[in-house]
């Protein structure tokens, strides 16, 4: 593996090495040594919780990390191309992570530098490592990656998040129920890719009746400006907000995970329940980042 | 007695089988250079299309490159080459696996529109009726696509 930067490229046991190595990190960070290595974060749009996460992977293992967030006062304002910032970042590092708001940016960078590039969000398109990390926590929740009914609920049209994990899930054969007010259903061609992979799911516009079959419920945020009329939003925003008092139908096991941040979807008082797992879904990003990091850079 | 609609071609090459209304298309995939004399039909009748446009292009033989953007727009276009007015090598259009910098990509924020860069797209089916662009990885119909 030279980059990262799209789910599609990924074989199943490419993603299970990764799980594995992000486990054994996990367990015993001071396996690998990453010092006078260095990451450039090289962050297009502003990202709190990606970059953090990338800097804090690559500082717990020994390595450096230099950044540059957003455009303003860089080069990329006197109107440098994208080849050009980042064949120069690729000579100051020895792997570089980015964020751009163009969908292909980083296969494109990939192609153009001597150095690994890690996807960390190419516009609507690819956020690779979130599904990487979704996965690890599924497998560190459940036990097991196989046969695991999961409901998606929210925003199913606009989530980056929700299509790259359906499609992260397809080889290990999971049962989805895709929950959403209509205007945000899941986008045709995800669910008809789906089908022809012989993947089972049903579309529900409501949760209550789908929370006792569940394994993981994964919970994205509803956002008022996707809505044409403040009334359609308003109609639906309370449909979808997960309460402690909703989960007391749920299996033992079930979790619910986040990619953050939450607003009002899912409320305080679930967080000191046993199905709370969206902080650990958190923490568990740095324990993947490494293994991804330390993969790239052939120290794994 | 045959009457021909269009002026026969001495030496040059002759599109033919483009569906009717994709002649504009085909066109702007071939660039017409100020010298080249090229003659455009439009919806001629055609038993097997019902309805078909043609080209001619005098003194100009396609490049490997230009067929496969033909075959993009036309895909049961049939290519032939005249030369002394005969037809000398008649061949059919096929989409090859992958297509560069020969279309755009009809997705706004797809970043090889806003870079100096090759464009590339990758044949989903034989058919060539679905393609991917190898960037942004969004699926495209070929009559959607544009050429540069």
């Amino acid at each position: 593996m030279k980059h990262l930067i799209s789910m599609r490229d990924l074989s199943a046991d490419k993603i299970l090495k990764l799980l594995a190595l992000a486990e054994s990190l996990e367990k015993d960070p001071t396996q690998i040594d990453l010092s006078r290595r260095v990451m450039a974060a090289v962050f297009y749009e502003a990202s709190t919780r990606t970059r953090m996460s990338f800097e804090s992977a690559m500082k717990r293992l020994g390595g450096e990390v230099i950044a540059m967030v957003g455009t303003s006062g860089t080069s990329v304002e006197k109107g440098e191309t994208l080849a050009d910032t980042t064949k120069v970042m690729a000579r100051y590092s020895d792997i570089i992570v980015i964020r751009h708001p163009l969908e292909g940016a980083a296969r494109y960078v990939s192609e153009q530098v001597g150095v690994p590039v890690v996807n960390a969000g190419d516009g609507a398109n690819q956020h690779p490592t979130q599904s990487l990390l979704d996965l690890y926590t599924i497998q560190k929740a459940q036990g097991s990656l196989e046969g695991l009914k999961l409901a998606l609920v929210g925003d199913l049209k606009y989530g980056r998040t929700v299509h790259s994990l359906a499609y992260a899930l397809a080889p290990f054969k999971p049962e989805f129920y895709f929950v959403s007010p209509k205007s945000l259903r899941m986008p045709a061609h995800i669910l008809s890719n789906l089908t022809r992979m012989g993947i089972p799911f049903q579309e529900k516009t409501t949760l209550d009746k789908i929370i006792p079959e569940v394994d993981i419920m994964y919970v994205t945020r509803i956002q008022r400006e996707r809505f044409p009329d403040r009334e359609e939003y308003e109609k639906v925003k309370n449909a979808y907000i997960i309460t402690a008092e909703l989960l007391t139908k749920a299996k033992d096991n079930m979790k619910v995970m986040h990619p953050l941040p939450r607003v009002n979807e899912i409320t305080t008082d679930v967080d000191t329940t046993k199905y709370a797992y969206y902080f650990d879904q958190a923490e568990n990003g740095v324990y993947m980042r490494q293994a991804i990091l330390s993969t790239l850079l052939g120290e794994a | 007695m045959k009457v021909l609609k269009v002026d026969a071609i001495r030496n040059g090459t002759v599109i033919d089988h483009i569906p009717a209304g994709r002649v504009q298309k085909v066109l702007a995939i071939l660039k017409p250079r100020e010298t080249d004399v090229v003659m455009m039909g439009m919806n001629f009748p055609s038993k097997a299309m019902k309805k078909k446009d043609i080209i001619k292009i005098e003194g100009r033989e396609l490049t490997q490159n230009e067929v496969n953007g033909i075959a993009l727009m036309a895909p049961d276009a049939k290519v032939s080459i005249i030369r002394d007015f005969k037809v000398t090598q008649k061949s059919v259009v096929q989409i090859p696996d992958v297509i560069q910098g020969l279309v755009s990509c009809p997705n706004p924020k797809c970043i090889s529109n806003s870079e100096p860069m090759t464009t590339r797209f990758n044949l989903l089916d034989a058919s060539g009726s679905e393609l991917t662009c190898h960037f942004c990885e969004r699926v495209f119909s070929a009559h959607e696509m544009d050429h540069i």
